[in-house]
Order: C-alpha cells, then sequence, then structure tokens
C-alpha cells in the first residue's frame, strides 16, 4: 500500500478519536472554513463520532458559493456576446442567476464549454481562433495560479484570442471579515488544506495573533480532519492559540513559493464582492495591467454590459449559511422548494457547496 | 472547487509529467511544480501538479496516528 493510501485507513481514526474524548474543554463551536472540509464531514459521518460538545459549522470556502449575484449575471450576459466561447469550470454552470444559469443560457444557444483545466480552455482558443475565449475564472488561491499559468502561456504562444474573467478570490480576507464582524461566535478554524498547499499556513496566523482564535491547517482524509480537530481542542486547552498544520504531507507554513510569485506577477489584489458579506478589502483576484490583453474585463464589449442590480431569491439564506450564521438544515427552504435537482442559491449546488453537502449526507431521515 | 488528489509521477518531459492516479494515467502540467521528479507524489488540481508530497513528514504523521492508536487501546 502507497504512504497515500495509508490516510484513508478506517482503523488510524480510533485513537485520535479517543484523544478528542479525553480532551475536556467543553461546549467549543469550530468552523470548518472549506466546503470540500464539510463534504468530507458530512461524507464520512464525523459529526455523528464527535463528542456533543464540539460543534462543527460550515464556513464561505466554497468559490462557486461565495460568487456575487451580480457577477453570475454578468457571467451570463457574457456567454450572450456574439463570437465569444464561455469556458467554465462546472460546478458554476446550474447556479441560479437573477434570469436563469449558464446551463440555460448554453441550452437557448450560448457557446458554453465545460473544462476541467484552465488547458483545456487554452486548447480550445487554439482550435477556434475566430472565437474569443473567454475563460470564467472562479476559484480561491489553490486554482488562481492555474489560471495565471493559462495567462503567461497564452502571452509566450501569442495566442490573441484567449482572455480571462477573473473572479477569483483570496481566503485571509474573508475570514477576517467575519472575525471583525462579530456576528458569529468561534473557538476554532479548521483551516484550508489545498488552498494552504499554495499560500502556505502564515497567511491565517492573525487569526490566533488578533483574535486569539485556534486554528489549524487540515487535510481532507477524515483522519486529517480529526488530526486538525484534536490540535485546536489541545491548543483551546491550553490557552494557547496558534496554526498548526495537521496535513503537513503537502502544506508547509510558506506554501508553494513558485506558485505565489506567478500569482503575484499576474494579479492584482482588489476589493470584491463575496456572497452574503458585501465587499471585503484586498480579496480579488483581477488580471493585471502588465497582461491586459488578456483581461476580458477590458474588453469594450464586455465592459460595456449593462447588469440591472438584483436580489437573489429571498427565500435563499446562503448568505447566512455562508456566514455561519445558520446551518443548512435551519433554512425554512432546505429540501422545501430547493434540493440539488432544483436549487435556489449556489450553496445547493456546488459539490462543496454546505446545503448540497447537507442534503446528500447529512439528512437524520435519509430521503 | 479545491479538489486535489494525490498522483504518482511516472515520467517527466520538460514540464509535462505522465501521472497515474490508481491505475489511472493522465498528463498534468509541471508548470507549478518544477521542482518534481520522477517517483513523486503530487497534489494534483485542475491539471496541475500545485504541491510536492513531503514523504518524511507523511512517515511522521502516519506515527503519530499510529501511536496514538497504541495508546488508546
Amino acid at each position: 500500500m502507497s504512504i497515500i493510501h495509508e490516510f484513508e485507513k478506517a482503523s488510524l481514526v480510533q485513537g485520535v478519536l479517543k484523544n478528542i474524548r479525553s480532551i475536556d474543554t467543553g461546549p467549543v463551536r469550530l468552523m470548518e472554513f472549506c466546503g470540500s472540509h464539510t463534504a468530507a464531514i458530512l461524507k464520512s459521518g464525523l459529526r455523528q463520532l464527535l463528542p456533543s460538545d464540539v460543534k462543527l459549522l460550515s464556513g464561505p470556502g466554497c468559490p462557486v458559493c461565495v460568487t456575487h449575484q451580480d457577477d453570475i449575471d454578468r457571467m451570463i450576459a457574457l456567454a450572450a456576446i456574439p463570437g465569444v466561447t464561455l469556458c467554465t469550470f462546472g460546478d458554476m454552470l446550474k447556479v441560479p442567476g437573477s434570469r436563469g444559469s449558464l446551463a440555460e443560457a448554453s441550452a437557448d444557444g450560448a457557446d458554453i464549454r465545460t473544462v476541467y483545466s484552465t488547458l483545456d480552455a487554452l486548447e480550445i482558443a487554439r482550435q477556434n481562433p475566430d472565437r474569443r475565449v473567454v475563460l470564467l475564472g472562479v476559484g480561491f488561491e489553490t486554482t488562481a495560479p492555474t489560471i495565471a499559468a493559462s495567462i503567461v502561456q497564452a502571452r509566450d504562444e501569442g495566442l490573441a484570442n484567449y482572455r480571462v474573467f477573473s473572479l477569483a478570490k483570496v481566503c485571509p480576507p474573508v475570514v477576517r471579515a467575519l472575525l471583525a464582524s462579530g456576528e458569529v461566535d468561534i473557538d476554532g478554524i479548521i483551516c484550508p488544506g489545498h488552498v494552504s498547499a499554495v499560500i502556505g499556513s502564515k497567511p491565517f496566523e492573525f487569526i490566533p495573533g488578533e483574535y486569539a482564535i485556534a486554528c489549524a491547517v487540515a487535510g481532507f482524509e477524515p483522519v486529517d480532519i480529526l488530526l486538525a480537530i484534536e490540535m485546536i481542542l489541545v491548543q483551546i486547552k491550553n490557552h494557547k492559540p496558534a496554526v498548526d498544520i495537521a496535513y503537513s504531507r503537502f502544506v508547509t507554513r510558506e506554501g508553494n513559493s513558485h506558485a505565489r510569485k506567478l500569482m503575484a506577477e499576474v494579479f492584482e489584489t482588489v476589493p470584491a464582492m463575496w456572497r452574503g458579506f458585501g465587499e471585503v478589502p484586498a480579496s480579488g483576484l483581477v488580471v493585471a495591467p502588465g497582461f491586459a490583453e488578456f483581461d476580458a474585463m477590458q474588453d469594450p464589449a464586455v465592459a460595456g454590459l449593462a447588469i440591472e442590480p438584483c436580489s437573489p431569491d429571498p427565500g435563499c439564506r446562503c448568505g447566512d449559511i455562508l456566514r455561519g450564521v445558520m446551518l443548512p438544515e435551519d433554512c425554512p427552504r432546505f429540501g422545501k422548494g430547493c434540493s440539488p435537482a432544483c436549487p435556489l442559491g449556489p450553496c445547493m449546488v456546488s459539490a462543496e457547496g454546505a446545503c448540497a453537502s447537507y442534503y446528500m449526507y447529512g439528512r437524520q431521515n435519509g430521503g | 472547487m479545491c479538489l486535489a488528489v494525490p498522483a504518482k509521477i511516472i515520467s517527466i518531459s520538460g514540464l509535462q509529467a505522465e501521472i497515474d492516479i490508481d491505475g489511472i494515467r493522465r498528463k498534468t502540467s509541471l508548470y507549478l511544480t518544477p521542482e518534481a521528479r520522477e517517483g513523486d507524489y503530487v497534489l494534483l488540481h485542475a491539471g496541475f501538479a500545485i504541491k510536492v508530497l513531503d514523504k518524511e513528514e507523511a512517515a511522521q504523521t502516519l506515527d503519530l496516528l499510529r501511536q496514538m492508536n497504541v495508546n488508546n487501546p
């Protein structure tokens, strides 16, 4: 068995679980920032294994879910521009905008392609020189370097019909916004594993430093998440908040310096709109002026898109769920007029959306 | 969307690698991890290797977890 698969062994879970049960902290509330952690926790049944004193809340760590309604409307309008081929990661397709989704726009004749990698979008641009090929650059720091790499490659190849509509976002500022609001009581944060593989654990050090909140970076096997929870509980018990790394096989304090450098070269950090939060300072990544020819936002046809500001469905509580104010199952529409097949908001669409995870794996009575 | 899986590098040609994920072979870009070598495990995300596995850290974490099992019979 390879060293990678060792972490999947169910037998490894017992010891760390017993450790967790033996640490007496009293009631604590921990937020798993990342939507993939929410999915892993629900799928593996960890919530039922943890002591009743340890409550887990979902956070805003789902790039599709936090994409602002106006940006979704803008994407759909973008797809309707004659001559544009829009490339998107699959998660975004079914997210409802104010007037339909990308999937519906595609059914209506827009040229929308689902890609697995930014390299696929480059290939579509190569094969369709008469089309303006626009990649929807949605993602956090895990994905942003792959978007940056595609822009550099397009420049190096002289691929003149490739553009990126960048809605990429960075995570630490939204954690700060969440904590500064004081709206949610949190004793610890399970920090995102794959974002941290790129940026390192260092950018999260303000959380214990300024807010005295315990943190650990976790991987995505159940045992990785339990190890992070154990580390957080030990910090809470000893009153020594820090950022521990429970995923040290892929995460260091510094991250991937090569990827970080590339992001700094290709992107500029700007304020960005987040669903549920509004504007968060220094949290968005747009294409830097040095790469303006690959920036879809500089394209006159795109810059001129008129979007009427529109509110999400009033019954949708995605914003509250993303801030950890509400659990999916407490939303009045959860499973009642909102399901993965017919979603009101993005948290029910994305595989990382908290509502989708709770709907798929978390309902007590099945169904 | 931040989904990433470990994969083993089988061969490298420039900044392209052939990788193996449980028997499935794919091409991936090493643009973000030029230090990767044949035989390394990498974290694969959307067609790119975004980080090379630190084998020593992996072994240490496994030892720690096994020790917890021994200490909590």
